[in-house]
C-alpha cells in the first residue's frame, strides 16, 4: 500500500503551531504523498506555518466554543471522511487532546489504534509503527492489518521538526456536526499554572528530584540548582503522586519526554516509567544513595551519595563562581 | 448513585515483564494483581457513593482466563459486586475490542450514573479504552480528572491540561478517567478481605455479550518484530567521598554548559 493521503492532527499555542505538530508534519511528508493538517479550532493564524512545514491543505473546525476536542474533532474528521476524503493514515500527538480524539474516532470508524510510538514506516507488511517497551529496552514493530484510516499516535520528540519551505496551506472548513449528549461536556474555565524559566521539555538542562529527597521541602534544592544552571526543574512520578510538585513537573511515560543536553537526576532510582521520559538526554548525571539503583545503568556520571550533602555543596560552588 | 469502575488485573510490576515467544504478547500466566492505577478509581468511587449517601460501587474486568484475584482487591476495598468477562478468545484483543467488551458488560449491569477508569493501564498503556467506552455508550466523558465533584446530576471535574487544568462540567450519566494521586487509595481491611470472598462476581463470555471479532483476529494489528533497542552505556560511577560535587562541576564545564 502507498500512503497517498496522510493527516496530522495539528495543535497551536496561540498563533504558533506546537513543536509536536511540526515534528509530526516533518515525518508525514517523508512517508506520505500529500499531507493535510487537521485543526480543532480556527486555523487562519497558523495555516502559513503549517504550509511551510509541508501541509498542502488545512481542515479547521472553527472555534470549539468550550466543547471538549475528543467528541468534537473526531466527529468533524468522521464527517470529512464520510464526504469522500479518506486518509490512509492519521497521525496524532501522544497527549490529552490527541488521545481523546483518536479514541473516539476509532469507535466511529471501527479501526484499531496504535499508541505511544516513536516511528512509522511502510514495508511489505503494510504500515508499521514502532513503540519502545520495558523502559525502552525492546522495540516492538506492529503492522496495521485491516484497511485504513490507520490511527497512530507518537511520543513527543520522536521526529525532528524541519521547515519544508512550503507555501501557506489553503484552509477548508470542517464543521462540527451535532454531537448530542456525548459531546455535552463544557469547559467552564482554564487555569494556567505559573512557571518561570525555560519550559521543562525545551530546556537545555533539566534537574529532576525524586523520592530520595525525603521530604517535599527539600525539592527547593532541585529548584535552586535548576535556576543556577538556567535549566528547568523536573520530577519523578513518585513525588508528583505524593503531591510535592504539580503534574506539569513530571518526567516519564505519563509526563513529559525530555532530551536536554544535561539531565541531572537527584534522588531518583530510575523506574521504567521515569526512564522512558529521559533516556534520550545527551548526558545524564545521577545522584543516589543506592548504588544498585537502575538509574546508574544509564548515567554518564553516577554519584553514589547523599543528595542532601551533594546538592548543597554543588549549589555553593556554582554560586561562588558567580 | 451507582458507579462502575473498570479495573485491570496485571502481572505484578515488581517482577520483570516478559513476552510470550510465540505471540509476542505480554506474559500473563502468573498471579495477576489489581493495577495500581485502578486503586485510585475504586477509591474515588467509594468516596463519591459515601458522599451521595446511596447507591453502590461495582467493578468490571476482562481477562483471557478466569483470574479474579485483582478484582477481589477492589471488592475488599469496598466495592459491592463484580462482573468478569473471561474467555480464551479474548487473548490478544486490542484496546477497541476491550472497550466493546467492557461497554457490553456495563450495559448488562443495570442503570449506571458514572463510569470510572484509569488514564491508562500500567502494563499495556494504550490509554484509549475509557474514551472508547464513552463513545460506544454515547456518553459524555472527561478524561484526566484530577478533582471530581458530583452535586445532584451535575459532574464537575478539574481536568489535567498541558499548562495546568481546565474546569469541565457535564450531566450524569458520564465517564471519567482519573489520574494517579487524585485520592489516596485505602488499604483493604482484614474484615474487607474476608467479606470480599463472598461478594457476588458474575462471569460472562465474549459471546454472552454478543462481541464476536475478538483476540488476535479481530484486533486489526499484528506484531511483526521485537528487537533489542540500542542500549545506553553506563558511564563512570563513583562513591561520594565529600568531593563528588567537584566532579559534577568538571563534567558540566567539559560540556561547556557552565
Amino acid at each position: 500500500m502507498t500512503i497517498n493521503n496522510i493527516w496530522v492532527f495539528a495543535q497551536a499555542n496561540g498563533d504558533v503551531p506546537t513543536t509536536g505538530t511540526l515534528e509530526l508534519l516533518a515525518k508525514a511528508r517523508s512517508i506520505g504523498a500529500s499531507v493535510t493538517a487537521f485543526v480543532g479550532g480556527d486555523a487562519a493564524a497558523i495555516a502559513g506555518a503549517l504550509g511551510e512545514h509541508g501541509a498542502t491543505k488545512v481542515y479547521a473546525t472553527g472555534d470549539l466554543a468550550g466543547k471538549l476536542s475528543g467528541p468534537a474533532v473526531s466527529a468533524a474528521m468522521k464527517a470529512i471522511i464520510d464526504g469522500g476524503d479518506t486518509p490512509n493514515v492519521i497521525m496524532f500527538p501522544q497527549n490529552y487532546e490527541g488521545r481523546d480524539i483518536m479514541s473516539r474516532l476509532s469507535v466511529k470508524l471501527d479501526r484499531t489504534v496504535l499508541t505511544n510510538n516513536t516511528d512509522i514506516a511502510e514495508s511489505a507488511d503494510g504500515v508499521i509503527a514502532t513503540t519502545p517497551i520495558f523502559g525502552g529496552n525492546s522495540l516492538v514493530a506492529t503492522a496495521f492489518t485491516g484497511s485504513g484510516p490507520h490511527l497512530v499516535s507518537f511520543r513527543p520528540k520522536s521526529f525532528v521538526a524541519e521547515s519544508a519551505g512550503g507555501a501557506p496551506a489553503p484552509v477548508v472548513a470542517a464543521p462540527i456536526p451535532d454531537l448530542g449528549i456525548a459531546g455535552s461536556a463544557k469547559v467552564l474555565a482554564v487555569h494556567v499554572e505559573a512557571s518561570s524559566g525555560p519550559k521543562l521539555d525545551e530546556a537545555a538542562i533539566v534537574v529532576s528530584g525524586g523520592r530520595g529527597l525525603g521530604e517535599a521541602g527539600k525539592y527547593a534544592l532541585v529548584e535552586e540548582l535548576a535556576t543556577l544552571l538556567k535549566g528547568a526543574p523536573g520530577a519523578s512520578r513518585a513525588i508528583v503522586d505524593a503531591g510535592w510538585v504539580p503534574y506539569s513537573y513530571q518526567v516519564g511515560q505519563t509526563g513529559k519526554v525530555v532530551k536536554p543536553t544535561v539531565y541531572i537526576a537527584a534522588g531518583i532510582s530510575g523506574a521504567t516509567q521515569h526512564m522512558v521520559g529521559m533516556k534520550g538526554s545527551k548526558n545524564i548525571i545521577a545522584i543516589n544513595k543506592d548504588k544498585e539503583a537502575p538509574i546508574f545503568g544509564v548515567a554518564d556520571l553516577g554519584i553514589v551519595g547523599d543528595v542532601h550533602k551533594v546538592l548543597p555543596q554543588l549549589i555553593e560552588l556554582l554560586k561562588s563562581r558567580g | 448513585m451507582n458507579i462502575v469502575v473498570c479495573v485491570k488485573q496485571i502481572p505484578d510490576p515488581a517482577t520483570p515483564g516478559a513476552l510470550d515467544s510465540a505471540t509476542n504478547a505480554l506474559k500473563r500466566d502468573g498471579k495477576l494483581i489489581l493495577d495500581e492505577s485502578d486503586g485510585y478509581g475504586v477509591e474515588m468511587a467509594l468516596q463519591l457513593v459515601t458522599t451521595a449517601g446511596s447507591g453502590e460501587v461495582s467493578v468490571v474486568s476482562m481477562a483471557p482466563n478466569g483470574e479474579m484475584s485483582g478484582m477481589r482487591t477492589a471488592l475488599a476495598m469496598g466495592a459491592a459486586k463484580g462482573v468478569l468477562v473471561s474467555d480464551p478468545v479474548l487473548a490478544g484483543s486490542d484496546a477497541l475490542t476491550t472497550a466493546k467488551v467492557l461497554a457490553a458488560a456495563i450495559k448488562k449491569m443495570g442503570p449506571v450514573d458514572l463510569i470510572i477508569g484509569a488514564t491508562e493501564s500500567s502494563d499495556g498503556y494504550t490509554g484509549t479504552v475509557p474514551e472508547q467506552i464513552a463513545e460506544l455508550l454515547g456518553m459524555p466523558s472527561i478524561t484526566f480528572a484530577k478533582k471530581v465533584e458530583v452535586s445532584g446530576t451535575t459532574l464537575k471535574v478539574n481536568r489535567q491540561s498541558e499548562a495546568g487544568y481546565d474546569e469541565v462540567e457535564c450531566q450524569l450519566p458520564a465517564l471519567i478517567s482519573v489520574t494517579a494521586g487524585v485520592v489516596e487509595p485505602r488499604y483493604p481491611s482484614f474484615k474487607g478481605i474476608m467479606a470480599a470472598k463472598s461478594k457476588p462476581v458474575e462471569t460472562f463470555t465474549a459471546s454472552d455479550l454478543g462481541v464476536t471479532a475478538t483476540g488476535w483476529a479481530g484486533s486489526g494489528q499484528k506484531i511483526v518484530s521485537v528487537t533489542q533497542a540500542e542500549a545506553r552505556q553506563a558511564g563512570e560511577v563513583v562513591e561520594d567521598d565529600g568531593t563528588a560535587f567537584e566532579k559534577i562541576v568538571a563534567f558540566l564545564e567539559n560540556l561547556k554548559v557552565i
